[in-house]
């Protein structure tokens, strides 16, 4: 079950992927109707008509066909064949998540509305999240350890360390929630239709802060010229990016702190501390993705690597924040001066419960 | 006989009693024609304007590149030789509720080479707009007023398919209309609720016709330049109205 859900895992990534594609080449309404393809059944497409934008719509809704098979296999399966009830429901959850999305992204074409392509964005990136942390309820080392009970202690992990933990707990769950919203923010960003709102970087117009008087929105409209029908730019636009730019710079602060406490406090090879050095490389490329983004104005396959690359950000915030509930989650029912358990703490719900 | 003659000289009252209403309204007609007169005049732009970009897209596209020897150019400026700028819809400010659109021809907005011609385009709230495929290639037409009681289009339409007909029943001006599947295919349609409106030729020349006498403010529209506005009054001749739009 675990190498079917990692290939479930997998599968979704490249629908993200697919997904950023449709919105990064414009091509989210270039199919009018649904759940048919210009009047075939999806399925009947004829491949010599899947040209321009047709073909990233496509596939898309092909992948995501996929990708609701898979899912309602793996529900089923977890249904009948996981011992753990909050399992099973998980299972359920991601069941209802595929079919919203489904849903969601054929409203978005019959009813031609934006705003359900952001809401339709970011379900998909927790859904991904749901996906991959399924896998990790569902690996050998987690389940080992909540089938072997206490174990000894993860090496450099001391008492003084606990505390530690908790408190990077809470500053990993709030950098994890800033990454989600930054990923709205970005999905708005993209679903206004209106190209890069400023087109330099690290300045924007030039400048540390953009002009943003009607004067000089209109001067930057005068000068955009571009191939593709964008909507002219507003002031507001420009100062989604500016935020956008700004949140970034407090997420990679986060994760940078949450680096530094883990090393100091867990010690280097302790797994939560390698996960926050890999969290931030992750993050240092996203800002570069960005960056790159603006320079190429807005390459379509950049553009879809930084929508990647910032899925991985949330889902490695988010899966930092299991292990280490996992791991704490049993000394709430230790006493003072009992054993300290080891990196999977055993979890009594989680064993045999039917 | 005498009640036939009797009829007949009725008849010939009725007759010459129509005739005289007729032609004192057909006088009138004339009278108020001749009092109408057109707001005319020329745009120009000072200033070098951003070069254009070519549609580099299109070319990768086969079916689309098939129809071009070489690489299109955007052409948001439209500029002549000593600044006469095309493409700016000239109209009469707040002059509503005179739309003759419901009878007037259609007007035809067609995709060929996977380019949309022409690009800037006006009408009348009521007035059909047909949109063709004039490609062998599919195209879907996207339209996105944004005022309320425009309604937002996209359909689908395979090559050879009849022309799609569309109309709009508020003002509004620059509706987009693209192409999904060839995001670079774009068009913008105003829509007026008069006929009082017109889009400069290529040499930034405009004339708006049949202009009834009375005060009016003349806008001029440019997709990126913005507008201008000039206050007239229209008499019993016509009136010259030019525009500058400068590029900084």
């Amino acid at each position: 079950m675990h190498r079917f859900i990692l290939v479930t895992a997998v599968a979704t990534f490249l629908l993200l992927g697919s997904g950023g594609m449709v919105t990064s080449h414009e091509a989210g309404m270039s199919v009018p109707d649904w759940p048919n393809t210009y009047g075939y059944n999806m399925f009947a497409f004829p491949f010599s008509k899947w040209v321009g934008g047709i073909f990233y719509e496509h596939t898309h809704r092909l992948l995501a066909s996929g990708i609701g098979l898979l899912t309602t296999v793996l529900a089923v399966w977890l249904w009948f064949k996981d011992s753990r009830r909050w399992m099973r429901w998980l299972g359920g959850l991601a069941f209802v998540l595929v079919s919203l999305q489904g849903v969601l992204g054929g409203l978005r074409v019959t009813l031609d509305m934006d705003k359900l392509g952001i809401v339709h964005g970011a379900l998909a990136q927790l859904f991904f999240v749901l996906i991959c942390a399924l896998a990790l309820f569902t690996s050998r080392s987690w389940q080992n350890q909540a089938e072997a009970g206490s174990s000894p202690p993860a090496a450099g992990m001391s008492e003084a360390s606990l505390p530690a933990l908790q408190n990077l707990k809470w500053l990993v769950l709030a950098t994890t929630i800033l990454i989600f919203l930054q990923l709205v923010l970005g999905a708005t960003m993209r679903h206004q239709h209106a190209g890069l709102a400023i087109p330099d970087f690290p300045t924007a117009y030039g400048k540390i802060w953009p002009d943003t008087s009607a004067a000089a929105v209109a001067h930057y409209n005068e000068h955009r010229m571009s191939v593709i029908a964008e909507n002219p730019i507003t002031a507001a636009q420009i100062i989604l990016q500016m935020v956008h730019r700004i949140v970034a710079l407090v997420i990679f602060m986060g994760v940078v702190v949450s680096m530094q406490l883990a090393w100091r406090r867990l010690g280097r090879r302790d797994p939560l501390t390698r996960l926050t050095v890999f969290w931030l490389a992750l993050i240092a490329g996203q800002i570069a993705l960005g960056a790159w983004t603006i320079w190429s104005n807005k390459a379509a396959d950049v553009a879809t690597a930084h929508v990647l690359v910032g899925a991985l950000s949330l889902v490695t915030g988010v899966l930092w924040y299991a292990v280490a509930f996992h791991r704490l989650e049993p000394l709430s029912r230790i006493e003072p001066a009992g054993t300290i358990p080891g990196a999977f703490g055993a979890h009594p719900a989680m064993v045999g419960n039917k | 006989m005498i009640n036939c003659i009797r009829i007949f000289e009725v008849s010939k009252m009725k007759d010459a009693k129509f005739s005289r209403a007729f032609l004192l309204i057909a006088i009138l007609a004339v009278a108020m024609a001749a009092r109408a007169a057109d707001i005319v005049g020329t745009i120009t732009l000072k200033g070098t304007p951003p070069p254009e970009v070519p549609y580099t897209p299109l070319m990768e596209n086969p079916d689309c590149a098939a129809m071009h020897k070489t690489t299109p150019t955007t052409h948001f400026y439209v500029v002549g030789p000593k600044g006469e700028l095309g493409d700016v819809v000239v109209y009469l400010k707040d002059v509503t509720g005179k739309s003759t659109g419901a009878s007037a021809p259609p007007v035809v907005l067609n995709q060929k080479g996977c380019l949309y011609e022409p690009q800037i385009l006006a009408i009348q709230t009521g007035q059909k707009l047909l949109v063709r495929n004039s490609d062998n290639c599919i195209h879907n037409v996207h339209c996105t007023p944004t005022v309320p009681g425009n309604e937002e289009h996209n359909d689908a339409q395979m090559p050879g398919a009849p022309d799609l007909t569309y109309t709009f029943a508020k003002p509004e001006m620059f509706i987009t209309f693209k192409c999904d599947v060839h995001p670079w295919m774009f068009a913008w349609v105003s829509v007026f609720d008069s006929p009082y409106y017109a889009i400069t030729d290529k040499e930034g020349k405009f004339v708006i016709k049949n202009v009834p006498p009375g005060k009016y403010t003349v806008v001029a529209d440019h997709r990126k330049l913005g507008s201008q506005t000039q206050d007239v009054e229209v008499k019993n001749s016509n009136v010259t109205a030019n525009f500058m739009f400068e590029v900084k």
